[in-house]
């Protein structure tokens, strides 16, 4: 449950939104992240809130890092973003 | 392993093999210069993890040991928190909880067990899960277990702010990392040189907080993130001022942690928890290390609203030979215990290192004992 990670925010109600990680959608809050979000930012999600909002200039080497980090240990991912049986992360290149 | 076709290696920094080289040279020239065995400690599952995936240790210095601390809020969950959570499950309340503490044993068993008994024990993934479990079953108590560090801890408090449902309520094992770093600091036989310290916590709490550590316990400290070459990296800064006999700090991480950390979320922090002190599993009792409901929300506190009978049975005899806390102080590495990968595997725990994806337990027999690859 430690484990953050990044995904992208697609649509925004009140203070839940749908974030976007490798394909898989999940609901989020936004409710403690330390700026504003809107569509089209990077969060960092942690067990269901985004805890930081990531910087744009830094979204692409975050989003490469965590690929690499998270190959062959999706499972760990995708249980912390609550994904259910069957799904999986559209990582490039698996 | 799969290679990533669209993003070359260059890209990709911690694989970039020049840089990776570069820092571990630096790491062996700062080992010369200091002259002597070096220990560090770690205090983060995240970083034993990236440490025995990508078999960091076997690349390290020769006598720059990396020693794992308290960093995984599952393994220091104490047994009798679990056996509150199970005896709830089994009064007939709906226990959620996190799929990590699932499987932690109690005294006598874990939520695990109490589910396959027939208590209703639902695993979730957010503290807001559990309350729209709630809001869904008006009629029963909706318990939510929750454990992790700050960064759980902030959004249950967020959940707790947001007025829940009245049937929801919060069994709260969550913990607080740095008065942790301060006890095993002072422990005489731990001999920690410099502190690794936890990127994701950091995040909430700011990297600021470790000022009045490294200054009263002389000990440098670096929050480092978990990517093999954030490791690396950390790992030079702290062996620079070991070498200089300065008790600095640094953030290493600034990707995510700030000084400040998350304003708000501490905030909400710290009006929905007080601290106070506690047993963390195997290591000692830590002052003010343990998070729980304040006055203004003991509404919401299970243990005010029940009143738990817990009724803690024979302990399993093999948890006594479980060296979960040592391990986790920084004395001891899992082949040691002679339960590791016998007795005790991830299927059949004895202890918690052995359940959680980043207990040291697991993280070892997964990469093969000592992952020194
Ligand atoms: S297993 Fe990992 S994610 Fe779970 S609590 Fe421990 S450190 Fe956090
Ligand atoms: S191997 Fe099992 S019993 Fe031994 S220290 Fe690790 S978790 Fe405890």
């Amino acid at each position: 449950m430690c484990l953050g990670i990044p995904g992208e925010i697609i649509e925004i109600d009140g203070q839940e939104a749908r974030a976007e990680f490798w394909d898989v959608e999940k609901t989020v809050r936004i409710d403690v992240v330390d700026e504003a979000v809107e569509v089209g930012d990077h969060i960092l999600n942690h067990a269901g809130f985004a805890i930081r909002k990531i910087p744009d200039e830094e979204v692409e080497e975050t989003m490469e890092i965590y690929e690499s980090f998270l190959e062959g240990d999706e499972d760990e991912a995708l249980e912390e973003i609550g994904a259910g049986e069957g799904e999986q992360l559209g990582i490039e290149g698996r | 392993m799969a290679t990533n076709a669209e993003s070359g290696d260059d890209e990709l920094q911690f694989r970039d093999p020049e840089k990776a080289e570069q820092l571990t040279d630096e790491l062996e020239a700062l080992m010369a210069e200091i002259g002597e065995p070096v220990n560090v400690m770690h205090v983060c599952g995240s970083h034993e993890q990236a440490i025995a995936k990508f078999g960091l240790r076997s690349i390290l210095p020769d006598d720059l040991t990396v020693r794992m601390g308290p960093g995984c809020p599952v393994c220091v969950t104490n047994m009798p928190e679990v056996d509150e959570a199970v005896a709830l499950a089994e009064e007939g309340k709906i226990v959620t909880t996190y799929g990590d503490m699932f499987r932690v044993p109690g005294t006598e068993k874990s939520l695990a067990d109490a589910r396959d008994e027939g208590a209703d024990v639902r695993v979730v993934y957010s503290a807001s899960e559990a309350a729209e479990i709630a809001e869904e079953e008006p009629d029963r108590e909706v318990i939510f277990f929750a454990t992790g560090f700050e960064t759980t801890a902030a959004p249950t408090a967020a959940v707790l702010t947001s007025d829940p449902p009245e049937n929801f309520s919060v069994l709260s094992a969550h913990k607080y990392v740095p008065p942790a770093m301060e006890v095993v600091a002072e422990m005489p036989d731990t001999d920690v040189d410099g502190f690794l310290a936890a990127g994701h916590a950091a995040t909430i709490t700011g990297y600021g907080l470790f000022e009045d550590f490294v200054e009263e316990y002389d000990t440098p400290a670096v929050v480092g993130g978990f990517e093999p070459i954030d490791v690396l990296y950390a790992l030079a800064r702290l062996l620079e001022f070991i070498r200089d006999d300065e008790a600095g700090l640094e953030n290493a991480y600034p990707r995510c942690v700030s000084r400040e950390g998350n304003v708000p979320a501490k905030q909400q922090l710290w009006e929905v928890f007080d601290t106070t002190s506690g047993e963390w599993r195997g290591i000692a009792e830590i002052p003010d290390a343990n998070l729980v409901l304040s006055e203004d929300y003991a509404h919401f506190d299970a243990r005010e609203r029940f009143d738990i009978a817990v009724d803690p049975g024979a302990a399993d005899p093999l948890t006594e030979e479980c060296i979960c806390g040592d391990i986790m102080a920084g004395k001891a590495d899992p082949d040691e215990c002679d339960l590791f990968g016998e007795e005790c595997t991830p299927q059949d725990p004895v202890g918690a290192c052995m359940v959680s994806s980043e207990g040291t337990c697991k993280i070892w027999l997964e990469y093969g004992g000592q992952p020194d690859l």
